[in-house]
């Protein structure tokens, strides 16, 4: 392995491959919770224990785990760290607990972890999927932050809590519903898709895959 | 990209005995189930706790000042503070009296919960059972749209309009009302989620109201 390996594990989720902006996997998740910072928090906090606790039990067991009912392993290596989280998060915090609601059990099914299962900590030693899991929960948080960062500001004019633009603002309340998820994560993948493009000015052919594909194959050679 | 390079597709090498597919799997469940069991017991009395607190801080907030707080159950249609022995408590519907320093009742909490615009609407409000006034209303749980029938929860000119309001409660438009102490005004824009939060504290009254009378009757023991 060379020395710079580990670094790029790390550092691969955090942008080049965001699991989010780039892959677009778990989708449900960051357009469902995204309506405030706290919710996007808890969320990607929640998601990012899941991730790297299944990476690593996942590695560690990747030789015990036989090829034919290697998914089923996972989802229940998946869903115990799940139902570990949710508890916590109901004996911890509460309120937020309760704010996410039925989110927190769908982290079961949300696919960057089983993606990551798959496609990596399956085939590679326990230090390597530490890192990649870390790599990409942080990815994941990334994105949910910067999403419920302009849905709170803009749909409820304040962040985390507190007003940013004073009494006098009307809050663009359609930006903390359902459509004002998609308009921001719409906005976001293109502003992605625009950046990418420029700094690879190879054709991708328009091909809305084009960028997935290509980082996936670097992922798994 | 082949099926050879995500490691998916047919299995390598001969294939495994059903046998050892099973007891993996097998292996997996027990030790993922026992893990939910300890955290499960390590979680449940803080969970537990924190739902009894929330419970108490809302009575408290809709029986300000009280002293002392007694659970009342509704046991075969009659309130009562002692149910007989053998009856699980658990079940049954509670309703929450407060005592000043005196010992003077101040009133009762009642919890009430009815579907409203977007899932349930649940709430808890003070009554005062001879004066038959709302003593004040705190709504508890409910995903009203943000920015509309939210209100509910913040709007403070719907929220203290409870406070000392006659019942059964009448909900007026914004200027239509008629002076009337059984009037509530309702939220402009959360006309549906105004009408159902006093819908609820009505049918609540409708059906607690006399329970609470012969409990007062009988002398409240």
């Amino acid at each position: 392995m060379k020395p710079t390996a580990a670094r790029e594990d790390l550092l691969r989720g955090l942008w080049k491959e965001n699991p989010v902006l780039v892959q677009t996997l778990g989708l449900c998740p960051t357009l469902a919770v995204t309506n405030s910072v706290e919710n996007g928090i808890a969320m990607g906090i929640a998601t990012f224990f899941v991730l790297v606790g299944s990476s690593v039990l996942v590695s560690s067991l990747r030789k015990f785990i036989p090829n034919e009912v290697r998914i089923t392993a996972y989802i229940l290596i998946i869903a115990t760290f799940v139902t570990v989280a949710d508890m916590t998060l109901q004996a911890v915090v509460p309120v937020i607990h309760k704010q996410l609601g039925a989110f927190i059990a769908l982290i079961v099914v949300n696919c960057i972890i089983l993606a990551r299962q798959e496609a990596f900590a399956a085939k590679n030693t326990v230090w390597r999927s530490f890192l990649d899991a870390v790599g990409m929960g942080f990815g994941f948080i990334i994105a949910l932050l910067l999403m419920c960062s302009v849905r709170e500001v803009l749909g409820n004019g304040t962040f985390l809590g507190h007003s940013v633009f004073g009494p006098n603002y009307e809050p663009w309340v359609i930006m903390v519903l359902p459509p004002g998820g998609f308009f921001t994560l719409g906005f976001m993948l293109l502003g992605i898709a625009a950046w990418s493009r420029r700094k690879n000015p190879k054709p991708l052919r328009a091909r809305p895959h084009a960028v997935t594909m290509q980082t996936t194959q670097r992922a798994v050679v | 990209m082949s099926a050879h390079e995500h490691g998916a597709g047919a299995p390598a090498g001969p294939s495994v005995s059903p046998f050892k597919l099973i007891s993996t799997l097998t292996v997996f469940g027990a030790i993922a189930g026992l893990l939910i069991v300890v955290v499960f017991q390590a979680t449940q009395p803080s969970i537990l706790r924190n739902q009894a607190a929330a419970t108490e801080q809302a009575i408290r907030q809709v029986l300000v000042g009280g002293a002392q707080y007694q659970t009342l159950f509704v046991h075969e249609d009659e309130l009562v503070a002692q149910v007989p022995a053998g009856v699980d408590t658990v079940p049954l519907e509670k309703v929450y009296t407060a005592m000043d320093g005196d010992g003077q009742r101040m009133g009762y909490a009642i919890i009430g919960t009815e579907p409203g615009f977007a899932d349930n609407i649940k709430l808890i409000f003070g009554y005062d059972a001879a004066s038959k006034q709302v003593l004040g209303m705190l709504v508890i749980e409910q995903k009203e749209t943000p920015g509309l029938g939210d209100k509910i929860v913040k709007d403070s000119a719907f929220v203290n309009g409870f406070i000392r309001a006659a019942t059964p409660l009448r909900g007026v438009k914004i200027g239509q009302g008629k002076g009337t102490p059984d009037e509530v005004d309702m939220i402009t824009g959360a006309t549906i989620s105004s009408r159902i939060t006093i819908g609820i504290i009505n049918h609540q009254l409708e059906r607690l109201g006399p329970l609470i009378e012969a409990y007062e009757q009988a002398g409240g023991a």
